[in-house]
């Protein structure tokens, strides 16, 4: 391409018009249609029953809690819940789905019309939501081949544990017009899942994925392009790049004087590229209808009013008020909002000890305890180190008891001890130095033996200092007061 | 004939069955008595009557979030044509490239 072309078909030409389908399960205790237990990482074919085996005679029974967090989700994206919907048998035939059918909602979805306003770069954004409906996952294959992917498998391997699972899908307008807006929307709308307590959403274990369209026009116009389906990308990564890499790949198609075909892609991660997906054994022909097994959903007043009456505080009121309440920045406080467990903990170690700092506590939380929790094999839920204890440990930190490296090697050894804090301290003599005394025996020892660096400190480098401050921090095993030592040797060298 | 040939290769190939041209023949005229018959029904004045596709007047029929028993290993795989690595094996989904 040339730089002219390059130039003529640059984004001030052209923009990319992306929507997204979000599949996310659902966490319930039991499946869609019948009552087996949904374990993640089960042995495979254990968790499965004639119904979502599809065997005959078999009749589904709609699981009422997978209902309910569906419409929780429709309320929380500010949809309007159907008083009417249903289920429709969805036809085609894949190894995945054992009734060679899968049960999802058509023209009667069970929210529509909502929407999710997006934070991009500190902007708002207001996406639309198309619906949201109901529907129950597929088996999972294991294609066995050379290349073990599904093109040129010898034959394939089928776990039907996770068929069945209650999954919905949310549409979402083509209201996105950049990767990076993708991706926004992609996290808030996972931040939103998470919040509302329906799903672990996790993309690592595949409850989450998302199908996106992306197409292109000239700047301007009303109609929209051609569109190509990205299918199936499991990580906010993929989407990204995914969803940047087609933009510009039908850029370039025009630019050459090429044409656009409707079309379904691949995305191959190692590669960077997406691929066209060989079609012909997808008919799109599902020949939708009713199911018969299933009566109607209907969504009386009083049931909706009191699901929105439940709701819990969504991730943009969270950030909001603790904005206020914190005088955290935006994204430290995105961070924490993340994550329930990490928001709730910060909460507790805030809320447990009068005149706690914010910041420090969301920088213990955010940093030092994150690094242990890897470190030592744990997760939040999981961690041997409670809010009260580490409060306990910040609480030493700020009376000036324990200095910041003193207290990291506290908390690392409140990991394998349940002693409190102070115990510790005083167990292993990491007691901060404050004492003036102590202290002026290393200062000096320090000082003569960087005659260079003192004079570079005269000479007016003062930030040679800090290199003697460690100097002195390592010879006291990190329990020298640093504020104190910087005094100290200032005084010593005489600058 | 209300339904063509075509339509009936076409919905038998949906179907995944492999159909004779004498069964397609006799097929083509037996769906299309089915379909004259629902033809009478499209011509009677249903104007005001909702769309009906269950004939029970219930809704909801919701069940609780509680796990039941499932099948054993063994009793799930029992029906199937062949095994490997406790899954269902089955043959190769999309076929190789011409």
């Amino acid at each position: 391409m040339t730089a002219a072309v390059a130039e003529e078909v640059g984004a001030r030409r052209y923009e990319t018009v992306i929507g997204i389908e979000t599949h996310c399960e659902l966490g319930t205790a039991t499946k869609m249609f019948c009552a087996c237990p949904t374990t993640f990482g089960a042995e495979p074919n254990t968790q499965v029953c004639p119904v979502c085996l599809g065997e005959p005679g078999s009749l589904p029974v709609a699981n009422g809690r997978a209902v309910e967090f569906a419409a929780r989700i429709g309320l929380a994206l500010h949809c309007r819940i159907a008083e009417r919907s249903q289920f429709h048998r969805k036809n085609y035939f894949y190894p995945d789905m054992p009734k060679n059918y899968q049960i999802s909602q058509y023209d009667e979805p069970l929210c529509v019309g909502g929407w999710l306003d997006v934070d991009v770069e500190g902007e708002l954004r207001r996406i639309g939501i198309t619906r949201v409906h109901l529907e129950e996952d597929t088996g999972k294959s294991l294609h066995v081949g050379a290349t073990g992917r599904i093109h040129g498998a010898d034959y394939s391997l089928v776990d039907y544990n996770r068929a069945g699972i209650p999954l919905v899908e949310i549409v979402s307008e083509p209201d996105l017009r950049t990767a990076d807006e993708a991706r926004a929307y992609a996290e808030e709308l996972r931040a939103v899942l998470v919040a509302l307590g329906v799903s672990d959403a996790k993309l690592e274990e595949g409850s989450m994925r998302f199908d996106v369209n992306v197409s292109i026009r000239p700047v301007g116009h009303a109609e929209f392009g051609t569109k190509v389906e990205l299918k199936n990308l499991n990580s906010l990564r993929s989407l990204h790049r995914a969803v940047a890499y087609e933009a510009e790949r039908q850029r370039r198609v025009l630019a050459e004087g090429g044409k656009l075909t409707q079309e379904t892609r691949h995305w191959d991660e190692g590669a960077g590229r997406t691929e066209p997906m060989r079609s012909k054994e997808f008919a799109t022909d599902y020949r939708y209808f009713p199911e018969p097994d299933l009566v109607p959903i209907e969504a009386t007043a009083s049931w909706v009013d009191g699901l929105r009456a439940e709701l819990p505080e969504l991730p943009a009121e969270q950030r909001a008020r603790l904005a206020e309440a914190t005088g955290l920045p935006a994204k430290e406080v995105g961070w924490l909002v993340r994550d329930p467990e990490v928001l709730a903990y910060f909460q507790t170690v805030l809320g447990r000890g009068a005149g706690r700092d914010p910041k420090v506590v969301a920088g213990w939380v955010m940093g030092q305890l994150q690094h242990d929790l890897r470190e030592f094999g744990h997760t939040m839920a999981s961690s041997p180190v409670g809010p009260e204890r580490l409060g306990e440990l910040l609480d030493l930190l700020a009376a000036g008891t324990v200095s910041a490296t003193a207290a990291k090697d506290v908390l690392a050894e409140m990991f394998n001890s349940e002693a409190s804090p102070a115990t510790i301290v005083e167990r292993k003599g990491l007691a901060q130095i404050s004492d003036t005394g102590e202290l002026e025996a290393v200062v000096e020892r320090v000082v003569a033996a960087n005659p260079d660096l003192a004079d570079k400190f005269r000479g007016g480098k003062r930030g040679v200092l800090g290199a003697m401050v460690g100097q002195v921090m390592r010879e006291t095993r990190g329990r020298a007061n640093p504020k104190l030592v910087s005094d100290l040797l200032e005084r010593a060298i005489g600058g | 004939m209300p339904i063509s040939r075509a339509d009936v290769e076409h919905v038998a190939r949906l179907a995944r069955l492999a159909l004779t041209d004498e069964e397609l023949d006799r097929f083509q005229a037996q769906l299309s008595v089915i379909l004259e018959e629902a033809d009478k029904i499209t011509r009677l004045p249903t104007e005001g009557v909702p769309p009906t596709a269950h004939p029970l007047p219930r809704v909801n029929a919701w069940r609780d979030d509680v796990p039941g028993p499932c099948l054993t290993r063994e009793e799930a795989l029992s029906t199937a044509p062949e095994i490997e690595q406790d899954r269902f094996k089955v043959p190769r989904i999309i076929e190789e490239a011409p």
